[in-house]
């Protein structure tokens, strides 16, 4: 179930090969997975397997490709940008053959416009931004520096920044300001409150939640059905 | 969590608190319980050790989430963190001049 998929030369020039963790059995069903991002992409590992293997004990293919930049990526995650990204999710969609998509969290962001298929807590840029600014403030704060969201963010819009120990680059910083999460035709929005408990991107720590899981996975066998 | 944030004026004390009480436990992972027990003496920051900076990013994003407010960098300082009291009072005081 651990495979890799290659990333062809077009596009921006991120060509390579990455990580790609997939349950496939060939059935009609291929689910593509774009997971959250950053910190996030942490905390909801565990349940994003998690929701995969109950998909596959339900007859549905997932593939869940590492982008460029991200885990084992020899690709610097600084020198990622959003369009890239996006490039990147649909040579995957295509690649790989999947006929619906799972986007998690900022993974919305990713989403091809040609799938159908569910965007799950969705959450925008300037959100994304706000969060990961802020908890690098107080970062600051404790060490005793004073810096401000406002002067951080000037700074990763003109060289990029490193926040939460995630180096993010200029042009990824810009694209996150004005990036909202867009459902394309055939694709629904996944309420965290459809779940029945807290988001676990919430969570100080990575936590698991199989009452979650079962929950997501069978709104999405639901649609498939 | 939920992205409807309250009406103004629409939050009394006793529901603000129940309602911090109930994120503090969603981010932190804590038993709603033990989070019911909080009082306004209750150590945060500093006192729970999972309550690390990037927690307290999470909490103060879903605070203007789910109160409606906006919390700005200068509003963070050790006194609103450092018990269950202080937050509640700057919630409160976020809250009521609207």
């Amino acid at each position: 179930m651990i495979s890799t998929w290659n990333i062809s030369a077009s596009g921006d020039g991120s060509a390579g090969e990455e990580l790609l963790l997939v349950f496939d059995r060939g059935r009609p069903a291929r689910l593509l997975i774009l997971p959250a991002w950053f910190d996030e992409a942490n905390k909801l590992r565990r349940f994003t397997v998690e929701v995969m293997r109950r998909l596959d004990a339900a007859g549905i293919d997932t593939l869940l490709p590492d982008l460029p930049g991200c885990n084992e990526s020899l690709t610097p995650l600084s020198e990622q940008t959003l369009e890239g990204w996006r490039t990147c999710a649909a040579a995957a969609a295509e690649s790989l053959g999947a006929t619906h998509v799972l986007a998690i969290r900022a993974g919305a962001l990713l989403a091809p416009e040609g799938l159908p298929g569910w965007h799950y807590a969705p959450q925008s840029g300037p959100k994304l931004l706000r969060g990961m600014l802020r908890a690098q403030v107080i970062a600051a704060r404790e060490a005793g520096n004073s810096e401000t969201s406002e002067a951080l963010l000037a700074k990763g819009r003109s060289e990029g920044l490193t926040l939460g120990g995630w180096p993010i680059g200029a042009a990824m910083v810009r694209a996150l300001e004005a990036a909202e999460p867009a459902l394309a035709p055939g694709q629904t929005a996944i309420a965290q409150g459809q779940l029945g408990g807290p988001g676990l991107w919430l969570r100080a720590e990575p936590d698991d939640d199989a009452g979650q899981a079962d929950a997501l996975a069978a709104i999405i066998c639901g649609g498939l059905a | 969590m939920s992205s409807t944030p309250i009406l103004q004026g629409q939050l009394d004390e006793e529901a603000l608190d129940q309602q911090l009480k109930a994120l503090i436990a969603d981010v932190l992972g804590l038993d709603p319980a033990q989070a019911a027990a909080f009082d306004a003496d209750s150590g945060l920051f500093g006192h729970l050790p999972e309550l690390d900076s990037m927690a307290v990013a999470g909490l103060l994003t879903e605070m203007e989430d789910r109160l409606g407010i906006v919390i700005d960098d200068d509003d963070v300082d050790g006194e609103m963190l450092e018990t269950y009291g202080g937050l509640r009072a700057f919630a409160q005081a976020k809250l009521a001049p609207l």
